[in-house]
């Protein structure tokens, strides 16, 4: 097939699939939240509020997009761009999965593959400052102004460990291109467990994990938009889709961050455990037994609802278990699986941290990055590069 | 407020005198609130910033004043309680014993142990509640959001206890001149005690979310320190000059309904920042559990009113019955009952501190003044030595140590 119609198909999906991804993504996240602060969180529209994404993108886009007065027009209106635009453009270069055979095309699950995607990706989330830092300089307003310096600031200094963390796995695997890097990841340490670069780089990891909060503002690092200090942080401001492209911009930097993640230390799509002990099985296994679940306790209904809502999930549940079996679709579907269950474990945590931590103070922020995570991340990839060169 | 004598608005002097520390440099004004998630209502505070170091703090109260006090002027002694609620409506029960102490001492009554200790229970219960608030909202602040849903449990089940007896979860105003308005209902020494059996394993919870956090000890350690001599002078009391190393509890130094009877500690730490009055307002927790316990397991036998026909209501029963009864009941409903002319200070331990009622009588059936002395208010009046030379996120941590209701500082 023509390589343009075919590049023009899977951008439309990826960006289909990671909008509506990062759309659930609030969902999800208000969800688990709630669950964990003893509440159930949007019920109202759909069952379990499940078309509550849906909703907020009618409100925000029906919503006056309000311009105060005094502000920097032109910056203001670039800044919600800028940030959703940076947000999104990295996920080209990130792959979903192998090479796969569709219709007969052979084709990667990627847009595209950069030699140098990991750098790419960096030099995309540095510039994604310039949004928040904007927004905050533009608006006018103190808060914001506050919340626009305060990420500048926090974002370049977690920069440095991010990419220093970044760059000790990447001396194992000896490449910057995300395929190549989940490649050099396959193979399985003792014909079980796999072969990821967690294994070898566990602080790189947690040097990794920890800056990703800081560059995603997220708690315990959410100072730019601290709600009890700043009020919004730099989105104080905004409505309408100004304020949409800012959430949006943030989940999908959640979602970007946590693929990276993926990639460089999980093992990217590679499974768990050997296909010779049934890896390649886990996802049924794990539908059916979901499934198998929801049929046990449908007929146990606790509630009059549950005899009917059980049934169905059940069944959809063992669809997908039977789904995953045709071994026409599995070298498709279990790599993604692969690839989703670990980003999701990722973003998982985002959001678990986020209902357990309280919020850092500026300055221990700053101390924390420049006197111990930097110093850390040195110490790794210095002590990484010594074994490397060493090596024979 | 401490500082201006005449009345201009703070923003105004700031901009118009800057002060020595500020001169040579651009400072930035921020107008903290009146509507800001963290300022606990609408208190307004007036910031100079340097960067994010706090250069000066003015605090501007009086956007919730409503009045109270000169209104109760207007009203019969018995028809003040009610208002007294809405002083501090997060210790309505503290507020409302206050006002009945001091008008009881007025008139010479002695209001029956039952009522007594049924009193101690529901204000340490109020207490509980208060801090529960206090708790949920401070780590809210300072960004750990579970916490507020966890305190919030809690509170919910001492406001449905306090909706089962007096009807509503608030604004109770449950206590009468004389004793209780009611007698609890049916059941509902069974639901407190409940409550009461599986408090400690909450408590615990929460600590368990917070004391051993790093991130926790490092926002409140240290951070909110004021010179325990300033604290004196501007009339600091309850946990915060507890958490200065000061064991002033008027509980213990002045027992008032009964307190003396009840065995229970006095929390103090010396470290006098925002750690120190987090774990003095946990271990009240524990205390006011111990001493609710304590009068539930010990509530004594007896009425709930005193024998004063003339101040309170007569017994419905006896009302359709007997003549007397029924001119006593339209007496006082229609124009409230004589207080003998003299004046009173009362003052009792609410959660934030030391709580006063100075009622003023000219021998009518309207109070001449009520005059309250609201712990928020002295509490508050640390605020700019507080926060000057730190950081505005530290400002957070401090306010919410300071536990105050714009209620109860503007009356």
């Amino acid at each position: 097939m023509n390589f343009y119609i075919l590049t023009l198909i899977k951008a439309g999906l990826v960006a289909f699939v990671l909008l509506t991804t990062a759309a659930y993504l609030v969902w999800i996240e208000r969800k688990l939240l709630a669950h964990i602060q003893l509440r159930l969180g949007p019920q109202r529209v759909g069952p379990h509020g499940l078309l509550q994404p849906l909703a907020d993108l009618v409100k925000l886009v029906t919503k006056e997009g309000l311009i105060p007065q005094q502000v920097n027009k032109i910056y203001f209106l670039l800044a919600p761009f800028a940030a959703v635009m940076l947000a999104l453009i990295s996920i080209s270069v990130i792959p979903f999965g192998p090479e796969v055979e569709i219709f007969g095309q052979r084709t990667w699950l990627q847009l595209t593959d950069l030699k140098i995607g990991v750098l790419f990706v960096l030099a995309i989330s540095s510039i994604g400052v310039y949004g928040v830092a904007l927004g905050g300089w533009a608006s006018n307003n103190k808060y914001a102004l506050l919340g626009g310096l305060r990420s500048s600031a926090q974002m370049i200094s977690y920069e440095l460990p991010l990419a220093l963390a970044i760059a000790a796995p990447l001396l194992l695997s000896n490449t910057l291109s995300f395929r190549e890097l989940v490649e050099t990841q396959s193979g399985f340490l003792g014909g079980v467990l796999g072969n990821w670069n967690l294994w070898y780089q566990p602080v790189s990891f947690l040097v990794f994990l920890i800056s990703a909060f800081a560059e995603t503002n997220r708690v315990p690092f959410d100072l730019p938009e601290a709600e009890n200090e700043l009020v919004a942080g730099f989105h104080t401001e905004y409505s309408s889709l100004g304020f949409a492209a800012f959430f949006t911009a943030e989940y999908a930097n959640i979602i970007t961050a946590c693929a990276v993640g993926t990639h460089i230390w999980l093992g990217g799509w590679q499974p768990i455990i050997a296909p010779h002990l049934g890896g390649i099985w886990v996802p049924s296994l794990v539908f059916a037994f979901f499934g198998i679940m929801s049929l046990f306790h449908a007929t146990q209904p606790a509630r009059r609802w549950d005899k009917y809502t059980f049934p169905v999930l059940g069944l959809a549940a063992l669809g997908l278990a039977a789904l995953f079996a045709i071994p026409l679709l599995q070298p498709v579907l279990v790599p993604l699986f692969w690839f989703a269950a670990k980003t999701g474990a990722l973003i998982f945590l985002f959001i678990w941290i986020r209902g357990t931590l309280p919020r850092f103070r500026y300055d221990q922020l700053m101390r924390f990055a420049w006197t111990f995570l930097f110093p850390v991340a040195l110490v790794n990839l210095l002590v990484t590069g010594l074994v490397v060169a060493l090596q024979p | 407020m401490a500082d201006d004598t005449e009345i201009s608005s703070p923003a105004a002097t700031l901009v118009a005198e800057p002060g020595p520390e500020t001169a040579g440099r651009r400072t930035m004004i921020l107008n903290m609130g009146p509507q800001h998630p963290s300022t606990h209502g609408v208190l307004r505070i007036v910031l100079e910033l340097d960067g994010e170091t706090i250069v000066k703090a003015r605090p501007d109260i009086g956007f919730l004043h409503t009045g109270i006090e000169k209104e109760c002027e207007a009203k019969f002694y018995q028809q003040v309680v009610p208002l007294t609620d809405r002083v501090d409506y997060l210790a309505n029960l503290s507020n409302n014993l206050c006002y009945c102490l001091a008008v009881e001492k007025l008139l010479g009554i002695e209001v029956p142990r039952a009522a007594q200790w049924m009193r101690v229970m529901l204000t340490e219960l109020t207490r509980i509640n208060s801090h529960l608030v206090w708790l949920g909202t401070h780590a809210l602040d300072i960004g750990a959001m579970t916490v507020f849903f966890y305190c919030f449990r809690e509170r919910e089940t001492i406001c449905k206890l306090f909706e089962k007896f007096s009807g509503q979860r608030m604004m109770t105003s449950y206590f009468r001149i004389g004793g209780l308005a009611l007698e609890p209902p049916r059941g509902w020494q069974q639901a407190a005690g409940g409550f009461l059996k599986h408090f400690p394993a909450n408590v615990d919870e929460y600590e368990d979310l917070l004391d051993k956090n790093p991130i926790w000890l490092r926002r409140t350690q240290r951070v909110g320190q004021v010179p325990l001599e300033r604290m004196l002078d501007l009339g600091v009391t309850g946990p915060m000059i507890r958490a200065a190393g000061i064991s002033w509890d008027i509980r213990k130094s002045e027992p008032y309904s009964g307190y003396d009877e009840f065995d229970f500690e006095v929390p103090t730490r010396t470290e006098n920042d925002v750690w120190a009055r987090y774990r003095v307002r946990m271990e009240e927790l524990r205390q006011s559990w111990r001493i609710a316990t304590q009068a539930l397991e010990g509530m004594p036998g007896g009425p709930w009113m005193a024998a004063a026909p003339k101040v309170v209501l007569p017994d419905r029963e006896k009302m359709k019955t007997q003549m007397e009864a029924l001119i006593y009941h339209f007496k006082i409903v229609t124009e409230g009952f004589r207080v003998p002319a003299g004046d009173v200070y009362q003052c009792i331990e609410s959660p934030r501190g030391e709580l006063g009622y100075y009622v003023v009588s000219d021998g009518t059936s309207k109070p001449h003044r009520v005059f309250m002395r609201t712990p928020s208010f002295g509490n508050l009046q640390v605020l700019p030595a507080m926060l000057e030379g730190r950081l505005i996120a530290d400002s957070i941590a401090s306010l919410g140590s300071v536990d105050f209701v714009l209620g109860d500082v503007d009356r």
